[in-house]
Protein backbone atom coordinates (compact mmCIF):
# COMPACT_ATOMS: atom_id res chain seq x y z
CA UNK A 1 0.00 0.00 0.00
CA UNK A 2 2.91 2.50 1.01
CA UNK A 3 5.39 1.47 -1.64
CA UNK A 4 2.00 2.32 -4.46
CA UNK A 5 1.07 5.14 -2.91
CA UNK A 6 4.89 6.37 -2.82
CA UNK A 7 5.52 5.53 -6.72
CA UNK A 8 2.03 7.57 -7.53
CA UNK A 9 3.31 10.61 -6.11
CA UNK A 10 6.51 10.57 -7.43
CA UNK A 11 8.75 9.67 -4.29
CA UNK A 12 7.37 12.13 -2.14
CA UNK A 13 5.45 10.12 1.26
CA UNK A 14 4.27 13.97 2.13
CA UNK A 15 2.18 13.86 -0.65
CA UNK A 16 0.26 10.37 0.49
CA UNK A 17 -2.97 11.64 1.76
CA UNK A 18 -2.87 7.78 3.55
CA UNK A 19 -2.39 9.54 7.16
CA UNK A 20 -3.47 13.34 6.41
CA UNK A 21 -6.29 12.85 8.65
CA UNK A 22 -4.48 10.61 11.39
CA UNK A 23 -1.66 13.75 11.15
CA UNK A 24 -4.20 16.28 11.29
CA UNK A 25 -5.74 14.56 14.56
CA UNK A 26 -2.43 14.07 16.35
CA UNK A 27 -1.49 17.89 15.64
CA UNK A 28 -4.39 18.91 16.71
CA UNK A 29 -4.48 17.02 20.11
CA UNK A 30 -0.65 17.62 20.87
CA UNK A 31 -0.70 21.30 20.06
CA UNK A 32 -4.19 21.83 21.62
CA UNK A 33 -3.00 20.02 24.95
CA UNK A 34 0.26 21.52 24.54
CA UNK A 35 -1.16 25.49 24.40
CA UNK A 36 -3.91 24.65 26.71
CA UNK A 37 -1.22 23.39 29.80
CA UNK A 38 1.31 26.47 28.72
CA UNK A 39 -0.88 28.93 28.67
CA UNK A 40 -3.02 27.90 31.69
CA UNK A 41 -0.16 26.56 33.69
CA UNK A 42 3.12 27.28 33.09
CA UNK A 43 3.45 30.58 31.13
CA UNK A 44 2.02 32.87 33.98
CA UNK A 45 3.88 30.97 36.37
CA UNK A 46 7.07 32.27 34.47
CA UNK A 47 5.04 35.46 33.70
CA UNK A 48 4.54 35.81 37.87
CA UNK A 49 8.32 34.81 38.40
CA UNK A 50 9.42 37.34 36.15
CA UNK A 51 7.22 40.44 37.72
CA UNK A 52 8.41 39.02 41.10
CA UNK A 53 11.96 39.17 40.27
CA UNK A 54 11.68 42.57 38.69
CA UNK A 55 9.68 43.81 41.80
CA UNK A 56 12.52 42.63 44.03
CA UNK A 57 15.10 43.88 41.88
CA UNK A 58 13.43 46.82 42.03
CA UNK A 59 12.57 46.83 45.99
CA UNK A 60 16.37 46.39 46.43
CA UNK A 61 17.55 49.25 43.94
CA UNK A 62 15.58 51.55 46.08
CA UNK A 63 16.52 50.40 49.37
CA UNK A 64 20.12 50.60 48.34
CA UNK A 65 19.32 54.25 47.25
CA UNK A 66 17.59 55.03 50.31
CA UNK A 67 20.86 53.48 52.27
CA UNK A 68 23.00 55.26 49.83
CA UNK A 69 21.69 58.93 50.88
CA UNK A 70 21.53 58.02 54.34
CA UNK A 71 25.32 57.42 54.09
CA UNK A 72 25.44 60.46 52.31
CA UNK A 73 24.16 62.40 55.56
CA UNK A 74 25.66 60.62 58.02
CA UNK A 75 29.26 60.64 55.87
CA UNK A 76 28.34 64.65 55.60
CA UNK A 77 27.74 64.90 59.42
CA UNK A 78 31.02 63.09 59.97
CA UNK A 79 32.94 65.48 58.12
CA UNK A 80 31.31 68.29 59.48
CA UNK A 81 32.14 67.24 62.93
CA UNK A 82 35.96 66.29 61.90
CA UNK A 83 35.73 70.42 60.91
CA UNK A 84 34.81 71.81 63.96
CA UNK A 85 36.93 68.96 66.27
CA UNK A 86 39.86 70.29 63.97
CA UNK A 87 38.86 74.06 64.17
CA UNK A 88 38.20 73.17 68.27
CA UNK A 89 41.60 71.50 67.90
CA UNK A 90 43.42 74.34 66.35
CA UNK A 91 41.94 77.30 68.90
CA UNK A 92 42.91 74.31 71.76
CA UNK A 93 46.80 74.64 70.65
CA UNK A 94 46.51 78.48 70.19
CA UNK A 95 45.26 78.88 73.59
CA UNK A 96 47.58 76.40 75.39
CA UNK A 97 50.76 77.91 73.16
CA UNK A 98 49.57 81.48 74.03
CA UNK A 99 49.09 80.50 77.36
CA UNK A 100 52.76 78.54 78.01
CA UNK A 101 54.18 81.93 76.06
CA UNK A 102 52.41 84.03 78.98
CA UNK A 103 54.11 81.60 81.24
CA UNK A 104 57.22 81.53 79.74
CA UNK A 105 57.50 85.01 79.91
CA UNK A 106 56.54 85.89 83.61
CA UNK A 107 59.03 83.32 84.22
CA UNK A 108 61.61 84.99 82.37
CA UNK A 109 60.91 88.08 84.03
CA UNK A 110 61.13 87.08 87.08
CA UNK A 111 64.28 85.18 86.38
CA UNK A 112 65.50 88.62 84.72
CA UNK A 113 64.81 90.55 87.56
CA UNK A 114 66.02 88.35 90.08
CA UNK A 115 69.73 88.24 88.08
CA UNK A 116 69.56 91.91 87.27
CA UNK A 117 69.48 92.26 91.43
CA UNK A 118 72.20 89.40 91.80
CA UNK A 119 74.17 91.37 89.18
CA UNK A 120 73.58 94.79 91.26
CA UNK A 121 74.32 93.18 94.61
CA UNK A 122 77.59 91.27 92.98
CA UNK A 123 78.71 94.63 91.70
CA UNK A 124 77.80 96.67 94.62
CA UNK A 125 80.01 93.93 96.71
CA UNK A 126 82.75 94.60 94.12
CA UNK A 127 82.99 98.18 94.48
CA UNK A 128 82.77 97.73 97.83
CA UNK A 129 85.80 95.70 97.78
CA UNK A 130 87.73 98.37 95.34
CA UNK A 131 86.98 101.07 97.67
CA UNK A 132 88.30 99.03 100.97
CA UNK A 133 91.19 96.85 99.29
CA UNK A 134 93.64 99.87 99.10
CA UNK A 135 93.52 100.92 102.39
CA UNK A 136 93.75 97.15 103.29
CA UNK A 137 96.91 96.42 101.04
CA UNK A 138 97.89 99.35 102.63
CA UNK A 139 97.97 98.15 106.10
CA UNK A 140 99.47 94.93 104.54
CA UNK A 141 102.40 96.41 102.96
CA UNK A 142 102.98 99.10 106.14
CA UNK A 143 102.94 95.89 108.57
CA UNK A 144 105.33 93.86 105.94
CA UNK A 145 107.61 96.91 105.68
CA UNK A 146 107.99 97.32 109.40
CA UNK A 147 108.19 93.52 109.95
CA UNK A 148 111.02 93.56 107.36
CA UNK A 149 112.37 96.50 108.49
CA UNK A 150 112.27 94.89 111.67
CA UNK A 151 113.97 92.13 110.95
CA UNK A 152 116.73 93.68 108.81
CA UNK A 153 117.94 96.09 111.34
CA UNK A 154 116.24 94.76 114.09
CA UNK A 155 114.71 97.79 115.48
CA UNK A 156 111.57 98.84 115.78
CA UNK A 157 110.44 101.18 112.86
CA UNK A 158 107.71 104.22 113.40
CA UNK A 159 104.39 103.40 111.48
CA UNK A 160 103.80 106.37 110.49
CA UNK A 161 106.62 107.21 108.63
CA UNK A 162 106.29 103.73 106.89
CA UNK A 163 102.47 104.99 105.89
CA UNK A 164 104.05 107.71 104.50
CA UNK A 165 105.99 106.23 102.52
CA UNK A 166 103.59 103.25 101.50
CA UNK A 167 100.92 106.63 100.47
CA UNK A 168 103.51 108.31 98.62
CA UNK A 169 103.98 105.12 96.62
CA UNK A 170 100.05 104.56 96.05
CA UNK A 171 99.74 107.84 94.74
CA UNK A 172 102.30 107.32 92.28
CA UNK A 173 102.06 104.11 91.27
CA UNK A 174 98.27 103.11 92.51
CA UNK A 175 97.06 103.97 89.44
CA UNK A 176 98.94 100.93 87.43
CA UNK A 177 97.72 98.46 90.29
CA UNK A 178 94.13 99.23 90.96
CA UNK A 179 93.02 100.37 87.55
CA UNK A 180 91.16 103.53 88.91
CA UNK B 1 15.04 1.56 -0.76
CA UNK B 2 17.48 2.23 2.27
CA UNK B 3 19.04 4.73 -0.71
CA UNK B 4 16.26 6.67 -1.02
CA UNK B 5 16.35 10.03 0.44
CA UNK B 6 12.67 10.44 0.84
CA UNK B 7 11.86 7.19 2.87
CA UNK B 8 13.12 9.32 5.87
CA UNK B 9 9.68 11.05 5.58
CA UNK B 10 7.56 7.91 5.02
CA UNK B 11 4.40 7.47 7.68
CA UNK B 12 3.98 4.45 9.24
CA UNK B 13 1.44 3.00 11.69
CA UNK B 14 3.15 2.23 15.38
CA UNK B 15 0.22 -0.15 16.98
CA UNK B 16 -3.03 -0.92 15.68
CA UNK B 17 -5.22 0.92 13.37
CA UNK B 18 -7.81 3.61 15.06
CA UNK B 19 -10.62 4.37 13.27
CA UNK B 20 -13.29 6.99 13.84
CA UNK B 21 -16.40 7.00 11.32
CA UNK B 22 -14.02 6.53 7.90
CA UNK B 23 -10.98 8.61 9.78
CA UNK B 24 -8.15 6.22 10.32
CA UNK B 25 -6.40 8.17 13.27
CA UNK B 26 -3.56 5.63 14.00
CA UNK B 27 -0.93 6.61 16.04
CA UNK B 28 1.92 6.58 13.82
CA UNK B 29 5.89 7.90 13.81
CA UNK B 30 4.87 11.80 13.16
CA UNK B 31 2.57 11.42 16.14
CA UNK B 32 4.70 9.64 18.36
CA UNK B 33 7.24 12.78 17.72
CA UNK B 34 4.58 15.25 18.25
CA UNK B 35 3.85 13.68 21.48
CA UNK B 36 7.44 13.35 22.40
CA UNK B 37 8.33 17.29 21.39
CA UNK B 38 5.03 18.42 23.59
CA UNK B 39 6.27 16.44 26.25
CA UNK B 40 9.76 17.71 26.32
CA UNK B 41 8.41 21.16 25.83
CA UNK B 42 6.02 20.99 28.89
CA UNK B 43 8.92 19.02 30.99
CA UNK B 44 11.10 21.62 30.38
CA UNK B 45 8.92 24.50 30.99
CA UNK B 46 7.60 22.80 33.93
CA UNK B 47 10.95 22.23 35.96
CA UNK B 48 12.02 26.07 34.85
CA UNK B 49 8.76 27.50 36.43
CA UNK B 50 8.31 25.15 39.25
CA UNK B 51 10.92 27.17 41.71
CA UNK B 52 11.27 30.22 42.06
CA UNK B 53 14.05 31.91 43.21
CA UNK B 54 15.36 35.27 42.52
CA UNK B 55 18.90 33.69 40.89
CA UNK B 56 17.44 31.60 38.64
CA UNK B 57 18.82 28.22 38.16
CA UNK B 58 19.72 27.16 34.81
CA UNK B 59 16.49 25.32 33.41
CA UNK B 60 14.70 28.30 35.39
CA UNK B 61 16.39 30.68 33.23
CA UNK B 62 16.20 28.86 29.91
CA UNK B 63 12.67 29.18 30.43
CA UNK B 64 12.82 32.66 31.35
CA UNK B 65 14.82 33.86 28.55
CA UNK B 66 12.95 32.10 26.07
CA UNK B 67 9.81 33.45 27.44
CA UNK B 68 10.96 37.07 27.12
CA UNK B 69 12.60 36.20 23.73
CA UNK B 70 9.15 35.45 22.25
CA UNK B 71 7.64 37.76 24.33
CA UNK B 72 10.11 40.86 23.05
CA UNK B 73 9.36 39.43 19.42
CA UNK B 74 6.04 39.73 19.48
CA UNK B 75 5.53 43.40 21.35
CA UNK B 76 8.62 44.67 18.19
CA UNK B 77 6.50 43.16 15.32
CA UNK B 78 2.61 43.29 16.62
CA UNK B 79 3.19 45.93 19.68
CA UNK B 80 1.08 46.12 22.88
CA UNK B 81 -2.13 44.16 21.57
CA UNK B 82 -0.57 41.45 20.73
CA UNK B 83 -0.45 40.57 24.36
CA UNK B 84 -3.26 37.98 24.25
CA UNK B 85 -1.95 35.95 21.86
CA UNK B 86 1.10 35.46 23.70
CA UNK B 87 0.59 32.15 24.71
CA UNK B 88 -0.44 30.79 21.23
CA UNK B 89 2.68 32.40 19.83
CA UNK B 90 4.70 30.87 22.14
CA UNK B 91 3.11 27.47 21.93
CA UNK B 92 3.34 27.62 18.69
CA UNK B 93 7.19 28.83 18.68
CA UNK B 94 8.32 26.30 21.13
CA UNK B 95 6.42 23.43 18.89
CA UNK B 96 7.61 23.92 15.58
CA UNK B 97 11.25 24.74 16.95
CA UNK B 98 11.09 21.19 18.39
CA UNK B 99 9.81 19.33 16.34
CA UNK B 100 12.50 20.87 14.12
CA UNK B 101 15.18 19.98 16.34
CA UNK B 102 14.30 16.34 16.94
CA UNK B 103 14.28 15.68 13.73
CA UNK B 104 18.10 16.52 13.22
CA UNK B 105 18.83 13.55 15.61
CA UNK B 106 19.60 10.75 13.36
CA UNK B 107 16.96 8.02 12.99
CA UNK B 108 13.83 10.22 14.08
CA UNK B 109 11.21 11.76 12.14
CA UNK B 110 10.61 15.59 11.29
CA UNK B 111 7.00 16.47 12.14
CA UNK B 112 7.21 19.31 10.42
CA UNK B 113 8.49 17.88 7.20
CA UNK B 114 5.37 17.12 6.15
CA UNK B 115 3.41 19.74 4.13
CA UNK B 116 0.10 18.46 5.62
CA UNK B 117 1.33 19.72 9.51
CA UNK B 118 2.80 22.71 8.55
CA UNK B 119 -0.50 23.51 6.03
CA UNK B 120 -2.82 23.22 8.98
CA UNK B 121 -0.85 25.24 11.45
CA UNK B 122 -0.51 28.13 8.54
CA UNK B 123 -3.86 27.70 7.78
CA UNK B 124 -5.33 28.17 11.68
CA UNK B 125 -2.95 30.98 11.69
CA UNK B 126 -4.59 32.99 8.68
CA UNK B 127 -8.41 31.88 9.40
CA UNK B 128 -8.01 32.96 13.01
CA UNK B 129 -6.25 36.43 11.99
CA UNK B 130 -8.36 36.98 9.51
CA UNK B 131 -11.91 36.41 11.85
CA UNK B 132 -9.45 38.91 14.45
CA UNK B 133 -8.80 41.77 11.73
CA UNK B 134 -12.82 41.20 11.26
CA UNK B 135 -14.01 41.07 14.83
CA UNK B 136 -11.50 44.17 15.71
CA UNK B 137 -12.15 46.67 12.48
CA UNK B 138 -15.07 45.34 10.80
CA UNK B 139 -15.65 45.86 7.36
CA UNK B 140 -12.70 48.08 7.45
CA UNK B 141 -10.24 45.10 7.89
CA UNK B 142 -10.86 45.11 3.69
CA UNK B 143 -8.84 48.58 3.71
CA UNK B 144 -6.19 46.16 4.12
CA UNK B 145 -6.08 45.57 0.08
CA UNK B 146 -6.11 49.13 -0.38
CA UNK B 147 -2.95 50.78 0.50
CA UNK B 148 -2.45 54.56 0.66
CA UNK B 149 -1.20 56.45 -1.94
CA UNK B 150 -1.86 54.82 -4.23
CA UNK B 151 -2.69 56.67 -7.79
CA UNK B 152 -6.61 55.78 -9.00
CA UNK B 153 -5.74 54.19 -12.09
CA UNK B 154 -2.68 51.69 -10.59
CA UNK B 155 -5.96 50.89 -7.69
CA UNK B 156 -7.30 48.19 -9.35
CA UNK B 157 -4.75 45.89 -10.20
CA UNK B 158 -2.67 47.02 -6.42
CA UNK B 159 -6.46 45.57 -4.82
CA UNK B 160 -5.95 42.42 -6.88
CA UNK B 161 -2.24 41.78 -6.14
CA UNK B 162 -2.54 42.98 -2.59
CA UNK B 163 -6.12 40.20 -2.63
CA UNK B 164 -3.81 37.11 -4.22
CA UNK B 165 -0.61 38.17 -1.26
CA UNK B 166 -3.08 37.76 1.68
CA UNK B 167 -4.69 35.19 -0.10
CA UNK B 168 -0.92 32.77 -0.35
CA UNK B 169 0.00 33.53 2.81
CA UNK B 170 -1.16 30.30 4.44
CA UNK B 171 0.43 28.57 1.16
CA UNK B 172 3.63 30.61 1.69
CA UNK B 173 3.90 30.28 5.61
CA UNK B 174 3.45 26.53 5.34
CA UNK B 175 5.78 25.76 2.09
CA UNK B 176 8.47 27.46 3.08
CA UNK B 177 8.87 25.53 6.68
CA UNK B 178 7.78 21.86 4.60
CA UNK B 179 10.30 22.79 2.16
CA UNK B 180 13.14 24.06 3.93
CA UNK B 181 12.64 21.20 6.39
CA UNK B 182 12.82 19.02 3.79
CA UNK B 183 14.90 19.80 1.44
CA UNK B 184 17.78 20.11 4.30
CA UNK B 185 17.18 16.17 5.21
CA UNK B 186 16.81 14.92 2.02
CA UNK B 187 20.40 16.62 1.27
CA UNK B 188 22.13 15.03 4.53
CA UNK B 189 20.60 11.66 3.56
CA UNK B 190 22.08 12.09 -0.12
CA UNK B 191 25.90 12.73 1.82
CA UNK B 192 25.08 10.19 3.76
CA UNK B 193 24.55 8.17 1.05
CA UNK B 194 27.49 9.26 -0.77
CA UNK B 195 30.03 8.30 2.47
CA UNK B 196 28.67 5.15 2.11
CA UNK B 197 28.84 4.42 -1.53
CA UNK B 198 32.31 6.08 -1.83
CA UNK B 199 33.73 4.30 0.69
CA UNK B 200 36.40 4.75 2.83
CA UNK B 201 38.85 6.24 0.60
CA UNK B 202 36.54 8.78 -1.36
CA UNK B 203 33.80 9.12 1.66
CA UNK B 204 35.74 11.68 3.51
CA UNK B 205 34.62 14.73 1.52
CA UNK B 206 30.59 14.12 1.55
CA UNK B 207 31.38 12.99 5.16
CA UNK B 208 32.83 16.38 5.82
CA UNK B 209 29.83 18.14 4.03
CA UNK B 210 27.47 16.09 6.33
CA UNK B 211 29.05 17.87 9.32
CA UNK B 212 28.83 21.19 8.19
CA UNK B 213 25.11 20.17 7.11
CA UNK B 214 24.33 19.62 10.11
CA UNK B 215 25.68 22.30 11.77
CA UNK B 216 23.36 24.57 8.75
CA UNK B 217 20.40 22.09 9.52
CA UNK B 218 20.58 23.12 13.09
CA UNK B 219 20.24 26.63 12.59
CA UNK B 220 17.62 26.33 9.76
CA UNK B 221 15.79 24.36 12.52
CA UNK B 222 16.06 27.53 14.71
CA UNK B 223 15.51 30.10 11.60
CA UNK B 224 12.48 28.67 10.07
CA UNK B 225 10.81 28.09 13.57
CA UNK B 226 11.77 31.81 14.48
CA UNK B 227 10.47 33.30 10.66
CA UNK B 228 7.21 30.71 10.96
CA UNK B 229 6.29 32.59 14.38
CA UNK B 230 7.63 35.83 12.96
CA UNK B 231 5.50 36.17 10.37
CA UNK B 232 2.50 35.15 12.31
CA UNK B 233 3.05 37.82 14.22
CA UNK B 234 3.80 40.00 11.37
CA UNK B 235 -0.18 38.64 10.44
CA UNK B 236 -1.21 39.60 13.51
CA UNK B 237 0.25 43.06 13.67
CA UNK B 238 -1.70 43.42 10.57
CA UNK B 239 -5.12 42.20 12.06
CA UNK B 240 -4.73 44.64 15.22
CA UNK B 241 -3.15 47.58 13.74
CA UNK B 242 -4.59 48.45 10.00
CA UNK B 243 -1.55 50.71 8.91
CA UNK B 244 -3.23 50.83 5.57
Amino acid sequence: MRDVFAAESGGMPQLNPEFWISQIFWLTLTFGTLYIILSKLILPKISANLELRKSQIQENIEAAEKQRKESEIKLKEYDEIILKSRLKANDIFKDSREKVIKDINIKKEALDKQIDEEIKKVEKEINQLKETSPEKINKIAIEISSDILKKLIGADVNNSSISAIVNDLLKRNGNKYYGN
Amino acid sequence: MAANPMTQFEVYRIGPEVKIGAFDISFTNASLFMVISTLAILLIFNLGSKKNTIIPNKIQLLAELSYTFVSKMISDTAGTKAKPYFSFIFSLFMFVLFCNMFGMIPYTFTVTSHIIVTFVLAAFIFISVTIIGFIKHGFGYLKLFVPSGVPVVLLPLIVIIEIISYLSRPISLSVRLFANMMAGHTMMKVFGGFVISLGIIGGWLPLTFSVALTGLEILVAFLQAYVFAILTCIYLNDALNLHH
